[in-house]
């Protein structure tokens, strides 16, 4: 959490500009610029390595068999033609992790504690988008109403709900056991996580006796609509309209926690509760905040998770959760800033080894997430508290 | 704080606050001691004399839920109609259902509670081959017999046993039968084969792919995926190679969604898929995209079968729904079961007949007629001839499912019966020649 603030105050030292269009620099334009310069760096670093590996690799590579391509293909210049579309796919699941794992890295900057049960606040906030959706349908406005607006609709829901709902989670699991040994209220977040999967889909068989729940984005056009970035490059609204929600959040989260007086607190609350407490600042609601703004962000992405893969059931948060997590660490856990640039590099790496594995038939697909991982561990010997993790001295 | 609050009241309000906080950890201890209960009471209970039961096991639960309730229904229904047959003799027949939830674990720890139960004699199930081959391992320790409704892979009856059974086709005759279709009427070039790396899928995009390559045609990848959300690493080499034909060997839960992005990714290939794909949720959740979507099954459109015309009548009254696929293959399975039941109490003179002696009793039977046609198992346990389906969705309508166009049937002898036919003619040649 240290990271934005730093530059921004030393930008508004420099006193060149005045009031407004100061404010509007720090909190929005340095932000944006911020997230774009990561996107980009991610972007053309994964780009380099990939048309690397694919010059070095299509010759015949004598020796290593797993390493062998078949004659027929030349890798290079599949790398060239894939290469934007990997990109793409990279940014926007960099993005649904960055913003699910900003969940982790607030709850785990506060508490130093890491909240397990959030993948699954993640998933109900795509059931959630899910229920506006049909119900949307149901009521004949799917096909009437503007496209933003079911859009708006479904990520206000999905951020209503699951706010509370992450508020209700901490009430009744992790506030009785603050003081308890560490171990203690992990292993409630794990339960927690396994109650919430199964509530969902009870909850979902009663009401309306089905387990898998897609989105009938068939019913909107404007969502499928393609747009031609490229020659050969073309996208869907959808993917679009996941990237700039992402950055509004991430700007918004950004405003939220560096300008205003509760995010303030929050910071005060994170770097010591006691002297926090001491100051007048009421530590319980703060934590009850930001496990409120966390579980909205999760449920946000829910449903820009659930617009992407079309397909919901109560077992999606799982796997995305846990990438997440892995994006907060990567990025340094307890750093906003970090888990954006985790998120993004994770999505990123995940593109690359996706786009280049198929054609190892020795590798295959299924490789994808242990050459991800792998690099993780990597990062994580040569920086132990993750990219842009600070080591902080244990405090006297 | 309230203003008005004198100490007694603060005292008194946690005196409540415990109170609450009591009845809400009661609450939770016996909501927890219900849930144990139910467990509890899913288990098997002591065999009784004169109680026969058959179980069936499928997924109830879970994303495949929708065929695996087919298959329950559909045995329940025939024991519901023919369990008079065995009562007659003077036994209760009851059905047990179970869920294996698709998960070989939760089979095989099901699998061991039907075969402790002394009064279960038969299984339905499953409908996941990767299910189907650890359970039936367990099964068949204890010679109880086993009918598969729809489990397609080579492995479930080639190990011999004398215990399991099915009434579906092989994956080996059925990728083939796909494959031919794809080489000669679709007129492929290149193919792209996924599968979701269970035994089924595998083994069916194995063969499918295998037929393939035989005929010419180039397999530009074969890809296992467990992904069951976001398929954006499957779809991108599919789109740098935009093949002619993308054939996902798995079930319609997991294909459903990937074809689905792979459509509004761009992809323009034909879709294909084995007889995982049969199932309405197929075009709730995958939408257009499946629409015109080509796939082989086992299990034919009940309108195939003259006798299945009542039994879909039958079904609708009793459960509300329409037949899913497996439903009619549960039902004649059942009543497999319950002629060898009958035959084997008649055998041991009205007693209770061993596991065994049932296991022998559907082993032998003979042009049995059900409501999916003739049936007779050859010595493996395979029907002596399946036939397999080609079909086309034809609408994103999940409640046309039903109306999907036959596009051709062949019909094909499983191979014990293929090397009886032609030792046969062999025979006859030599005879002839003599």
């Amino acid at each position: 959490m240290t990271a934005v603030p730093n530059l921004a105050s030393a930008l508004s030292r420099s006193r060149l500009l005045n009031g407004a269009a100061e404010w509007f620099l720090q909190y929005f334009l340095k932000p944006i610029g911020q997230i774009l310069l990561f996107a980009v760096i991610a972007g053309s670093s994964i780009s380099l390595l990939a048309l690397a590996v694919g010059f070095v690799l299509q010759t015949d590579w004598h020796g290593i068999d797993i390493l062998r391509v078949p004659a027929r293909i030349n890798l290079f210049e599949q790398v060239v033609r894939q290469l934007p579309n990997m990109l793409l796919d990279g940014i926007t699941i960099g993005f649904v992790y960055a913003v699910i794992a900003l969940g982790y890295t607030m709850v785990y900057g506060v508490l130093k504690f890491i909240n397990f049960a959030h993948s699954e606040i993640f998933m109900m906030g795509a059931v959630v988008g899910y229920e506006v959706m049909i119900r949307l349908r149901d009521g004949q406005l799917l096909s009437e109403l503007p496209p933003l607006v079911v859009i708006i609709l479904m990520i206000g829901a999905a951020m209503l709900v699951c706010g509370a709902a992450a508020v209700v989670v901490e009430r009744v699991a992790y506030k009785p056991l603050r003081g308890a040994p560490r171990l203690v209220p992990l292993i409630s977040a794990i339960g927690v996580s396994f109650f919430l999967t199964d509530f969902v889909r009870a909850f979902q068989a009663l009401n309306r006796n089905i387990f898998n729940m897609p989105y009938p984005t068939d019913l909107v056009p404007f969502f499928g609509a393609r747009i031609n970035i490229a020659e050969g490059l073309s996208t869907t609204n959808t993917t679009l309209i996941i990237i700039i929600s992402a950055i509004i959040m991430l700007v918004g989260l950004n405003y939220f926690v560096n300008a205003t007086k509760i995010g303030k607190a929050i910071r005060a609350v994170s770097q010591d509760q006691a002297t926090a407490s001491l100051m007048g600042i009421n530590v319980n609601l703060m934590i009850t905040i930001t496990f409120m703004v966390g579980g909205a962000l999760g449920g946000a992405a829910g449903v820009l998770y659930g617009l992407k893969t079309t397909n919901v059931t109560p077992y999606i948060g799982f796997i995305p959760g846990l990438k997440a997590f892995t994006a907060a660490v990567l990025g340094g856990i307890g750093n906003i800033t970090g888990a954006v640039l985790g998120g993004l590099l994770l999505g990123m790496l995940e593109a690359f080894f996706s786009a280049l594995l198929p054609y190892f038939p020795a590798l295959g697909l299924g490789y994808s997430d242990i050459f991800a991982f792998a690099v993780l561990i990597l990062v994580l010997l040569f920086r132990p508290t993750g990219l842009l993790g600070k080591k902080v001295d244990e405090k006297v | 704080m309230r203003l008005d609050s004198s100490p007694e009241s603060i005292i008194s309000q946690r005196v409540q606050e415990e109170t609450h906080m009591r009845m809400f950890k009661l609450f939770a201890v016996v909501a927890v001691l219900a849930l144990i209960g139910q467990v509890f009471a899913a288990a098997p209970v002591s065999a009784q004399d004169k109680v026969i039961k058959i179980a069936s096991q499928s997924p109830l639960s879970g994303g495949q839920s929708l065929l695996g309730t087919a298959i329950r229904n559909g045995a329940e229904l025939a024991i519901m109609q023919l369990g008079k047959q065995v009562e007659e003799l003077g036994f209760k027949l009851e059905f047990v259902p179970f869920d294996d939830q698709a998960t070989p674990d939760v089979g095989v720890a099901n699998a061991q509670n039907i075969v402790n139960d002394a009064a279960i004699l038969a299984v339905i199930g499953h409908l996941n081959s990767g299910v189907a081959l650890p359970s039936s391992e367990i099964y068949n320790r204890e010679n109880l017999v086993m009918i598969s409704p729809a489990n397609t892979n080579v492995r479930i009856t080639d190990r011999g046993y004398p215990t399991v059974n099915r009434v579906c086709g092989r994956d080996d005759a059925q990728g083939a039968a796909g494959a031919d279709y794809a080489v000669k009427e679709l007129k492929i070039k290149t193919a792209f084969v996924l599968h979701d790396k269970t035994a089924y899928g595998e083994g069916v995009a194995t063969f499918f792919a295998q037929a393939l390559e035989e005929a010419g045609v180039e397999v530009v990848g074969f890809e296992g995926t467990t992904e069951t959300a976001n398929f954006d690493a499957v779809i991108t080499p599919i789109l740098a190679q935009q093949p002619d034909l993308v054939y996902f060997g798995g079930i319609y839960n997991q294909a459903a969604v990937f074809f689905r992005q792979a459509r509004e990714k761009g992809v323009k290939s034909k879709f294909m898929g084995p007889d995982g794909m049969d199932s309405s949720d197929l075009v709730k959740i995958g939408g257009e995209a499946v629409v015109g979507m080509i796939y082989t099954t086992t299990a034919g459109p009940a309108s195939l079968y003259p006798a299945a015309a009542q039994f879909v009548e039958d079904y609708k009254k009793q459960f509300g729904a329409s037949p899913e696929a497996y439903a009619a293959e549960a039902y004649a399975a059942t009543q497999i079961v319950i002629n060898a039941l009958v035959k084997a109490i008649k055998e041991n003179k009205g007693e209770m007949p061993t596991r065994a002696q049932v296991a022998a009793a559907v082993r032998a039977t003979e042009d049995f007629e059900t409501v999916i046609g003739k049936i007779s198992f050859d010595a493996n346990g395979d029907p002596k001839v399946a036939t397999y389906y080609i079909l086309e969705v034809a609408s994103a309508d999940p409640e046309k499912w039903g109306e999907n166009p036959l596009i051709t049937s062949v019909q094909a002898p499983s191979p014990l019966t293929a090397k009886e036919m032609m030792d046969k003619e062999k025979m006859d040649e030599e005879k002839k020649d003599k």
